[in-house]
């Protein structure tokens, strides 16, 4: 049987309206899954006989500007016993009241999740060590979001070098 | 309650002042009796700009907590800027020791994306090269985990055979470190023609260079001191911590992303995954050089079996025209063009894909919009989760222990912070 | 030739102060030992067996601020890590140099964006550039042989 679709089947019986959609593309397969149900199906996905995906490879979002809902969570799961790769997908409204962590099922959910908030700003529920990881702490904003500004300076070329070394800050002594 | 910082004044501060000082939440346990120590970011041993905050009773580390993002160059931000092409260069200026891993990983995502597969000569040119960098990484990291527990001699050995790596990236890709020689589609183009001999040399003295290595080290009393029973973690814990590469195999789990989900033909090669049990910082140095051995495999392999034939695709809308028909081909010329001022579009839809670095699996998210951007890149990057179960190997060791295991892991902070 | 046959009976040598004192700061730089990213590899290479930097007697690297004379910025500097350089930088003893290695601390490099500084001139006053991303071993050398060059001509009234 198509693991795929084994995967598919059990979740739907075991929670009935968790899958919201199923996407293939490119011979890989994402489970987009209801927002309250993530943990219960991550849950399952890890402690059921046939699943065991015991690996969290990878917790990633997506800021998905202009479409609504503006924000997608991707949980990358990996099975070491089965072989398999599985990507569930939470389409999230607000990005402040995010998905339920994930912690308590992999250890280092909670450390993935942690980049998520500081780049992107969804704060994922009872997940308490949600701080600034990679920016100062007193920063403003969260850098991946599409209406973030990239913040770069123009370039210095000949012609407009004079102009920008004016404006330019050089450290004193 | 005294605070030890950067700076080397001591300040008298509440419990609340500090935990707002030191920003990085970490419960603490006995703020009275307890010394807090900010190891880094200038630290010889932390390799890089890592920072970590630890808690200690004496010289027991009671709690710790890293603090990282001090080389946060905003990587994924910049590539949703670039086209696909250009945003390759960022990916090697990541994990900087090797570079073709991150350059392989994103490019086989690009690929993925664009439903794409390279021709066989390209994938074994690519398994030579990238197996060419894991030794190399390798090197840096005895090298660098020899000097920190105060072996001078393996570090200069290891820059000396990495010198010679260096050369053979030189001469394929004409830089040394950033070498973005894979392209989407292909390579940027054909080994020179001295390159093989010149793998082939590196094959015959590199075993016996190895065996030096570990005449200094393996039963090293020294060695064996600082490195037994450090640092341990458990294959369970190890997998819900989501260790990959060296780290995770040294605890008992055999898993290779090479073997379990094989890129770029490594099906064809035949190789082992070496393991260990123990999970300390003793097994993760045997794991490593062990791998050694395998990569020399490996290579000596895909050297025999290279096979001759294109080494890119056929497609103008991806890969440019070859520099001869730019001279009388009007439409190369525009081919040519369009791919350098625009680049390739890349259809709707997103892919995940994963390498085995060095360090462990390093997997790229990609989402393409239908534009020349990618809108979205991810990284996982393999020591930034290796990181993450640092305090919990670091737990009640010293400090000088803490050494031991921070180069163990093998971390790499451009990677880290992206 | 040791300088005792310059000195002859009388046991007396003249000499001008600034070329003594500036021979003495070239000849004994420490670099401090600080890597950030890329380029610090190849600072390490610089120092390690192939290129080895100690031939020109500027390999001892300090970990410590304060017994360093020359800060090797080798690598993108963030906007969190640039109050620490300074830092760093206001630990050294004068005279101290900077030297901005590659392209990132020199200016920004490939990374114009939020995160990093462009230029490490805006933190900290750079003596001697370096390009290159990375530069090579060679170019760190020679880096460090234009700064010698730059400390050789330092006149006595430039001394704070």
């Amino acid at each position: 049987m198509n693991r795929n679709q084994l995967v598919f089947d059990k979740i739907t019986a075991a929670i009935p309206d968790a899958i919201e959609e199923v996407l293939d593309f490119r011979g890989e397969q994402t489970l987009f899954i209801y927002q309250k149900h993530i943990k219960a199906v991550c849950q399952f996905l890890r402690d059921d006989a046939e699943m065991q995906y015991n690996m969290l490879s990878d917790v990633c979002a997506d800021d998905m500007l202009p479409d609504y809902p503006r924000f997608a969570v991707n949980y990358h799961l990996y099975s070491i016993p089965q072989n398999h790769r599985l990507r569930l997908r939470v389409r999230v409204e607000d990005p402040d009241d995010g998905p339920e962590t994930v912690g308590a099922i992999w250890a280092v959910a909670t450390w993935l999740e942690m980049e998520v908030w500081d780049l992107m700003g969804v704060r994922f529920k009872n997940n308490t060590s949600l701080r600034r990881l990679f920016l100062p702490e007193d920063w403003q904003g969260h850098p991946l979001r599409k209406d973030y500004p990239l913040g770069y300076e123009d370039v210095q070329f000949s012609f407009n070098w004079e102009n920008i070394d004016a404006k330019k800050p050089y450290a004193q002594e | 309650m005294t605070l030890l910082s950067g700076s080397d004044t001591i300040q008298e501060l509440t419990i609340e002042e500090l935990r707002a000082k030191v920003g990085t939440g970490m419960e603490i346990a006995d703020a009275e009796e307890h010394m807090l120590l900010s190891m880094g970011p200038q630290h010889p041993s932390t390799h890089g700009v890592l920072r970590l905050l630890v808690e200690l009773d004496g010289e027991t580390v009671v709690n710790l907590a890293p603090d990282i993002g001090f080389l946060h160059t905003g990587v994924e931000k910049t590539m949703e800027s670039k086209t696909f092409t250009k945003g390759l260069v960022l990916t090697d200026r990541m994990d900087y020791l090797s570079p073709m891993s991150n350059n392989l990983g994103y490019i086989l995502a690009v690929e993925k994306l664009l439903g794409v597969e390279v021709p066989p000569r390209a994938q074994a040119i690519r398994v030579i090269l990238t197996e060419l960098a894991r030794i190399s990484s390798h090197l840096v990291w005895l090298g660098t985990h020899a000097l920190d527990l105060a072996a001078m001699t393996v570090f200069l050995y290891c820059f000396r055979e990495r010198e010679y790596i260096l050369d053979l990236f030189e001469m394929v890709s004409g830089q040394r470190m950033m070498v973005s020689y894979f392209r989407p589609g292909g390579l940027w183009r054909d080994l020179p023609e001295d390159f093989i001999p010149a793998v082939r040399h590196f094959l015959d003295f590199f075993p016996s260079r190895l065996a030096d290595y570990e005449a200094l080290l393996t039963n090293n009393p020294i060695f064996l001191n600082r490195t037994k029973g450090v640092g341990v973690i458990s294959a369970e814990d190890a997998v819900s911590w989501g260790l990959t590469g060296p780290s995770l195999r040294a605890s008992g789990v055999k898993w290779d992303i090479r073997k379990a989900q094989p890129y770029c033909g490594y099906e064809q090669y035949e190789f082992d995954v070496p393991t260990q049990t123990e999970g300390d910082v003793y097994s993760r140095y045997l794991c490593r050089i062990q791998e050694f051995h395998e990569s020399l495999h490996i290579l000596e392999q895909a050297l025999d079996k290279l096979p001759d034939g294109p080494i890119r695709i056929d497609d103008r809308k991806i890969v440019p025209p070859p520099r001869s028909e730019l001279g009388h081909s009007m439409e190369a010329v525009i081919h040519h063009f369009k791919l350098w001022t625009e680049g390739f579009k890349a259809p709707n839809g997103f892919v995940y894909q994963s390498v085995e670095s060095p360090r462990g699996e390093f997997g790229v998210y990609l989402r393409g919009d239908g534009g020349p951007n990618p809108a979205r890149v991810h990284f996982r990057a393999p020591s930034y989760v290796n990181l993450a179960s640092l305090p919990k190997m670091a737990k009640n060791l010293f400090v000088a222990d803490l050494v031991a295991i921070i180069g163990s892991i093998d971390i790499v902070l451009g990677e880290i912070d992206r | 030739m040791g300088v005792e046959q310059k000195l002859g009976s009388m046991g007396i040598v003249t000499y001008r102060l600034e070329d003594l004192v500036n021979w003495g700061r070239t000849n004994a730089m420490w670099p401090l030992l600080f890597g950030l990213a890329c380029c610090a590899i190849e600072m390490m290479s610089a120092q390690a067996s192939h290129y080895d930097a100690s031939r020109f007697g500027m390999e001892l690297n300090r970990p410590s601020p304060r017994q360093s004379d020359l800060m090797i910025v080798a690598g993108r500097v963030s906007r969190k890590m640039a109050p620490v350089v300074r830092r760093l930088y206001d630990q050294m003893a004068a005279p101290k140099w900077v030297i901005a290695m590659g392209d990132c601390a020199s200016s920004g490099g490939v990374f114009n964006n939020y995160a990093i500084v462009q230029g490490v001139d805006e933190i900290v006053p750079v003596d001697v550039y370096v390009a290159g991303c990375p530069p090579r071993p060679e170019a760190l050398i020679n880096g460090i042989m234009t700064l010698h060059e730059k400390v050789r001509g330092e006149k006595i009234k430039d001394w704070a």
